[in-house]
């Protein structure tokens, strides 16, 4: 594979390079009808996957999607259209099917257009598409070797490589041209663990990891191939003597990292804009109001380093920031796109954000994280009579509207007398927002970044996220088992 | 939408073979394209109109038992060309797994069933009348009761879609569909700030199918106000009571854990199980691909073979779990024709149209012998572990007292272990409707753990 292949044909030197000119005709097009506003988003992606099972490299994938998305706002209303075909001929139908949500009305003036000057939070010197096949298949290897080594009782190894890098350029009818290429990796290893005659106990475990790196991201602490399987080999293993996980409500204590999850569906979506605009979110006109516990700040970070959900733009083409969602406890302020930006009259806050160009950007997380607090983890646990300590989870989900929001503990273990026991049974949590965010008591000093792994769904787009939290210790939440 | 089938099939013989005389020893090609109209209004304006048409191309070549598969989005016939190769060029990274070959050629489907599965009177309906249709819905909703204050909107879409397949086995098959539906999703304020949403749809391949939308409006907005001041319960163990739309996605489980993939990866607790006791007698699942008109219908599966109705679980007894070739060859038997295949990946098991069988009891009756319980109205949340079958999921819906359903319930878990679940239904309603490619009629299960406060 040739660099090439990572070259965008929308790019100068390309067989369908874009320019100012060019942009300012379609955007003009998109305009005709008496727009408000206009952009153009290209988008160009180049992927790779490899799967290992049973040892061998059993599939290897590759796929190229290119194209452009118009969208014409007038008031509230947006007009959306794209096309795969980037000859002029079709770029313009699909600007004027964009525009034709406007009826009506005069246009803006043509504006000059300029870059914007971007930072770089993911420099990658070599992306992993362009690097050998073999180091990959490497990895594979490595995962699977790490989780049979762990124990003799795993049976079943599944690794996967996603490597992709996606190259996108935003052009605004108010005169912005913002350009990003990001790369990114996924890397993943699932485990099946076997007990007794015929697997009569069977467990699985996972472990993963990635962001926007090259092959370096395999050289960080606790992210070698091996050691991802042993973690997954670790996970099953440790399920094999699960037992039923308890009911009700009681304390329970998050872990770090990979927590953060609870954050992210527990507040953050609450905090998009786009449903506060709408007033249907349950934090909706509480800007200024007490809304979690003093110990909780909240922030929104698009700007840590190679972090999966960290952008240099996003897809309006605003650079990525760092945004305070909670201070202290008291909520000041909301994640935007531009539409939601102009309605509460703020500047953009770098959260407008979509699944391809087939799609409208709406506003989304970045990395989403709660900031650390006094406690060490050690006296969070032992604080604790009787609960959950939680681990590892694969996933959450939330009502907006209504703030209660369920997340499902893959490795959790009881606590009793201040001390972890017993491994249990997968179990989901189940809690509203708010109430939850008020029940926080402790903070740990252990704050992590999660790695890589996050992926977000909100109406059907789903786009790479990361999450950080410390240890966190709820005094009540309900816990969905089976034991009285 | 004029019919493209003829264009696509020339061009996935075409690209089969381009990759065969790249060197390839066979190639499958999927073309599919597609054309969507969203129209989104909220409080009766409108918030957006999308419409865009679609194309992409799926190859998967096998070159000594190496395997391959790649998607692309850019169908000019020389970038065709160049990926075709590409494609076979890269098999040679995999490694040899002798399944990794066509299905046999005497498995192949020779005629396809004409299945009815799109409405050429739905493509006239333009972006204004889309728009239309919505209002009326949201309209409905909004003036039903004075404590629907707000909305999330009224949605109505459309997506016509033809798909084309191609082997170097000789296989040549293609077929359109479309889609259309109405959503809409009122909200109301509660105490203490808290927002209450819900929603209704009406969805079908034929567009005059569809519910009015006045009575979508309506619908939705009855059940949203019904769930004016939902509360949490007391822990306990009761009998729990599901509604159709939330009794598919424990139908859609059982999927999950019965077909080839899940038993040759290890991930499902009905391994070793076929042949015995995994529900209570009164269960039978079955997927139907050969209902005309049905949303999950197909004329041939994404292998080629022929569909045809399989039934998973007769009277409580696991009878087939559902395979695509080559599961069915990993685990020693023969594909049941149940390969699904997006454009761009490996075929997998998939379901087309699943649903469990109706019974015999009403509803109202099933609510009236439940003395104490809770009745699910919708579930929340990913947690099920295939591997062991452990099922905890959020939930809401109302607490039934005496037969009769009353105050609304939320935030609150139920649990089981899946097997104790499937085997503990002790009611199923004869309410089956089948809106969407997965469904069930009401159905009890005699006894859950409902966590709350």
């Amino acid at each position: 594979m040739s660099n090439d292949t990572f070259r965008a044909p929308f790019a100068p030197g390309g067989e369908y390079a874009v320019d100012a000119e060019i942009a300012r005709k379609l955007l003009s097009l998109a305009l005709e009808r008496g727009g408000d506003y206009a952009d153009l988003y290209f988008e160009y992606r180049v992927s790779a996957d490899y799967v290992l099972e049973e040892e061998k490299v059993k599939a290897v994938g590759r796929g190229i999607t290119m194209g452009l998305g118009v969208r014409v706002l007038k008031g509230d209303a947006t007009g959306y259209a794209y096309s795969e075909d980037l000859s002029f001929e079709r770029m313009a139908h699909a600007a004027r099917m964009a525009g034709q949500i406007a009826a009506g009305g005069g246009a803006p003036a043509p504006v000059e257009i300029k870059p914007v000057v971007l930072p770089d939070f993911y420099p990658v010197a070599q992306p992993s598409l362009l690097m050998p096949p073999d180091d990959k298949l490497g990895l594979l290897r490595a995962a699977d070797q790490g989780a049979r080594r762990f124990d003799a009782r795993i049976t079943k190894v599944e690794a996967s490589l996603v490597e992709q890098v996606r190259e996108v350029l935003v052009v605004t009818s108010d005169g912005h041209w913002a350009q990003d290429r990001q790369p990114l990796i996924r890397f993943g290893v699932r485990a099946v663990a076997e007990e007794g005659q015929g697997g009569k106990k069977r467990q699985s475990g996972s472990s993963g990891g990635g962001g926007r790196y090259g092959l370096d991201y395999f050289a960080g602490d606790n992210k070698s191939p091996a050691w991802h399987g042993a973690e997954a080999a670790r996970i099953a293993i440790a399920m094999l003597d699960a037992r039923e996980a308890p009911a009700g409500e009681m304390e329970v204590v998050l872990g770090p990292a990979d927590s953060g999850i609870l954050l992210h569906e527990a507040v953050g979506h609450g905090l998009e804009a786009d449903f506060n605009r709408k007033g249907t979110s349950n934090y909706s006109g509480q800007i200024g109001n007490k809304v979690a516990s003093d110990l909780c700040t909240v922030v929104d970070d698009g700007t840590l380093p190679s972090s999966r959900g960290s952008i240099n733009a996003d897809d309006e083409g605003n650079p990525g920031q760092r945004n305070v969602l909670i201070e202290n406890g008291t909520l000041v302020g909301y994640m935007h796109d531009r539409l939601s930006a102009r309605h509460f009259g703020v500047d953009a806050s770098g959260n407008g954000r979509r699944q391809s160009f087939r799609y409208m950007p709406m506003p989304r997380m970045t990395n989403t994280a709660l900031l650390p607090g006094p406690h060490s983890p050690e006296e969070i646990i032992q604080s604790v009579r009787r609960g959950v300590y939680a681990r590892r989870f694969s996933g959450g989900q939330v009502n907006i509207s209504n703030g209660d929001f369920v997340f499902s503990l893959t490795e959790s273990y009881l606590i009793e007398d201040g001390k972890l026991t017993a491994p249990l049974k997968g179990v989901n949590l189940i809690g509203n927002g708010p109430d939850v965010l008020r029940h926080v008591t402790m903070l740990g000093n252990d704050y992590q970044l999660s790695d890589g792994i996050w992926t977000c769904g909100k109406e059907g787009q789903s786009v790479p996220v990361g999450v950080g939290t410390p240890s966190v210790k709820i005094d009540k939440i309900t816990v969905g088992g089976t034991e009285k | 939408m004029r019919d493209v089938t003829v264009e696509l099939r020339e061009i996935a013989q075409r690209v089969v073979q381009l990759a065969v005389k790249a060197g390839a020893d066979d190639a499958e090609v999927q073309v599919s394209d597609g054309t969507e109209l969203t129209a989104k209004v909220r409080l009766c304006e409108p918030e957006l109109v999308q419409e865009a048409g679609s194309r992409g191309l799926g190859i998967r070549v096998f070159k000594d038992y190496r395997q391959a598969v790649t998607y692309t989005s850019d169908l000019r016939a020389d970038s065709l060309e160049r990926f075709a190769a590409d494609t076979v060029a890269l098999a040679r990274l995999s490694e040899p797994d002798e399944l990794h070959r066509l299905p046999d050629a005497s498995d192949l489907a020779t005629s396809l069933p004409e299945l009815d599965l799109y409405d050429v009177d739905s493509e006239p309906l333009d972006a204004a009348e889309a728009l239309a249709r919505a209002v009326r819905g949201e309209k409905a909703a909004l003036e039903f009761d004075k404590r629907v204050t707000n909305s999330e909107g009224g949605t109505y879409s459309r997506v016509l879609g033809a798909v084309a397949l191609a082997t170097s086995g000789g296989f040549v098959g293609s077929y359109r569909g479309s889609y259309s539906s109405l959503t809409v999703e009122p909200i109301c304020d509660d105490e203490g700030g808290k927002k209450r949403n819900g929603y209704w749809w009406t969805g079908s391949r034929f567009v005059a199918a569809l519910e009015d939308p006045e009575s979508v409006g309506r619908e939705a907005a009855r059940r949203t106000v019904a769930q004016l001041g939902a509360t949490k319960v007391d822990t306990c163990e009761v009998p729990v009571v599901f509604d159709p739309e939330a009794a598919r996605a424990i139908v859609g489980m059982v999927f999950s854990v019965a077909n080839g993939s899940s038993f040759y990866r290890k991930s499902s607790y009905l391994i070793g199980r076929e042949g015995t006791e995994v529900a209570s007698e009164l269960v039978t699942i079955e997927d139907d691909p050969l209902i005309a008109r049905a949303p999950g219908s197909r004329p041939y599966d994404g292998d080629g073979l022929p569909t045809r109705k399989n039934v998973i679980i007769d009277g409580g007894v696991l009878k087939t779990i559902l395979c695509d070739t080559y599961t069915a060859r990993k685990l020693g038997r023969a594909s049941t024709g149940s390969a699904g295949r997006g454009t761009g990946s490996s075929p997998a098991p998939t379901t087309s149209n699943l649903f469990m069988r109706r019974g015999h009891r009403s509803r109202e009756e099933i609510v009236k012998k439940t003395e104490r319980g809770l009745y699910v109205t919708s579930m929340m949340g990913f947690g099920f572990n295939p591997v062991t079958g452990d099922f905890s999921r959020g939930a809401a819906g109302f607490w039934i007292e005496n037969g009769e359903l009353g105050h609304p319930v939320s935030e609150v878990t139920i649990s089981a272990n899946f097997d104790d679940l499937l085997k503990r239904i002790d009611m199923v309603g004869d309410d089956l409707v089948m809106r969407s490619s997965t469904s069930s009629p009401t159905l009890r299960v005699s006894r859950m753990t409902v966590a709350g406060r």
